[in-house]
């Protein structure tokens, strides 16, 4: 890529900070040169989280449906899945996999909830209503 | 209390660290380049059968940890590393580490650093910083790809260096254990054993997931993917494709890009061995890969979408490897 051709299209990261691409000059010279971001590179993060909020939507209609409890929804919103949601509460795959169930979950100690919520960076009754608040 | 150190910007976070870090030992001679290349970071890998956020598991660079120890050791600078289990102790060490006046770098997790745009964070714990002291209850944090240093609280700290998850950092926290001096000799022979060992990723491991048969290999899977995954998924992974690529910490092209000014700047250090005109090669590419970027964009935005346009977007990736396999035979070939 030459110097001159580095894309300067705003992105989120661009209002934070720009980030260091490697380019060449004129004499074919290696140097560096700051970029605000890429178009091309936007449209990927929009396509990745345009999946995401789709996914968000579908776990907050089954949960709404009684299909699922708040924990699947906020594994969604989180971006987690089970294996790091394990990690993070201590609980084993098949007991979060139980507590996904409505009856098992509304029966869950504040205890267990508590790890839940310490896990979703939330509060257990933001949990067991499925509120988010922007952070 | 705060350290003596300058905080440089750099396109990838662990050699960028790295470079930092070396910054005394080498009087400034560890660029980010020559960090990158001396610890071999350039890679291809395409995991099967593992997903990462619903998409395909595919690297640019080489695991996480192995450019600052390749660097050190190949340097021959003693390295100090730890995890832990205990987030009291973790800090209790960091605490110690800057009370003797080592700047030092940690592995975290960016799904809960607080300065990266929300828009960024995903469940990664290979991101690298340097903590370099400790004022009004904040660690001072040098994080390489920022343009400004910043700071971080003692939970939100803890919190990132003890992200759960794929690669879960667990504290570790790494810096080189002296301050001797780098002579250029030692550069030399770094940039030697860096090379041999980039080459050897690329071309010899077995199977066909990783270096430029994984490139090609992947290539020939996206031909597929339309039929296999439907236009949306295959969309999809295109685009995770391209954030791999060319997301922050990749200096462009797939960290092709910081590889062919490596080439260059090693170039300065071994004369007569042609690194310069290889460096070329790698600039072509980069180029080629960004190329493919585009078209990829042009599938996950809806604008192309047949089964042509797929085989031209597997092509690309065949072509790179091509065009990669040669440089790295032509790296091996020389006869130092």
């Amino acid at each position: 890529m030459k110097k001159d051709e580095i894309p300067q299209d705003l992105s989120a990261l661009g209002k934070i900070t720009k980030e260091v691409c490697y380019a060449t000059d004129n004499s074919g010279k290696y140097t560096t040169e700051l970029s605000s971001g890429w178009g091309v590179k936007i449209d990927a993060l929009d396509v990745a989280w345009g999946d995401i909020e789709k996914r968000i939507a579908a776990a907050k209609q089954k949960v709404l449906n009684k299909e699922a409890s708040p924990i699947y929804f906020f594994m969604e919103y989180r971006l987690m899945d089970l294996s790091i949601l394990a990690d993070y509460t201590g609980f084993w795959k098949w007991q979060i996999k139980r507590h996904l169930k409505p009856d098992v979950f509304s029966k869950l100690s504040d205890k267990k909830l508590q790890k839940y919520a310490e896990a979703f960076n939330t509060t257990i009754e933001d949990l067991k209503n499925m509120t988010v608040h922007e952070d | 209390m705060k350290i003596e150190f300058e905080h440089r910007q750099a396109a990838h976070c662990e050699s960028g660290v790295t470079s930092n870090l070396l910054r005394v030992n080498s009087n400034g001679k560890i660029t980010e380049p020559l960090a990158f290349g001396i610890g071999a970071g350039l890679f291809f890998a395409h995991i099967p059968f593992i997903k990462i956020n619903n998409g395909p598991a595919i690297a640019f660079r080489t695991l996480p940890g192995h450019i600052f120890n390749r660097t050190c050791k190949s340097l021959g600078i003693p390295v100090i590393r730890k995890k832990f289990f205990s987030k009291e102790k973790a800090e209790l060490f960091l605490q110690e580490c800057l009370d003797n006046g080592k700047p030092v770098g940690c592995q975290v997790g960016v799904y809960y650093l607080p300065y990266f745009p929300k828009e960024y964070r995903f469940h990664f714990n290979a991101h690298n910083l340097i903590v370099y002291g400790h004022e009004d209850n904040k660690f001072l944090i040098s994080d390489p790809i920022m343009e400004n240093p910043t700071t971080l609280g003692h939970y939100e700290l803890e919190r990132v260096r003890f992200a759960k998850g794929a690669l879960a950092p667990k504290g570790h926290i790494y810096f080189p254990k002296t301050t001797t001096e780098i002579t250029d000799d030692q550069i030399r022979l770094a940039i030697k054993k860096g090379i041999k060992k980039n080459v050897y990723n690329m071309l010899s491991i077995p199977g066909s997931f990783a270096g430029v048969s994984g490139i090609k290999n992947t290539g020939i899977k996206i031909k597929k993917w339309r039929d296999k995954l439907g236009l949306e998924k295959a969309g999809l992974y295109l685009a995770q494709l391209v954030r791999m690529q060319e997301e922050i910490g990749t200096g462009g092209g797939g960290f092709r890009y910081i590889y062919g000014a490596f080439l260059q700047e090693a170039d300065v250090y071994l004369p007569g061995n042609q690194l310069a005109d290889i460096s070329g090669i790698f600039t072509k590419a980069g180029d080629m890969w960004r190329t493919s970027a585009v078209h990829a964009a042009g599938i996950f935005k809806g604008r192309l979408g047949s089964q042509q346009d797929f085989d031209t977007m597997g092509d690309y990736l065949i072509e790179i490897a091509e065009v990669e396999k040669k440089a790295f035979e032509t790296l091996k070939k020389i006869k130092w």
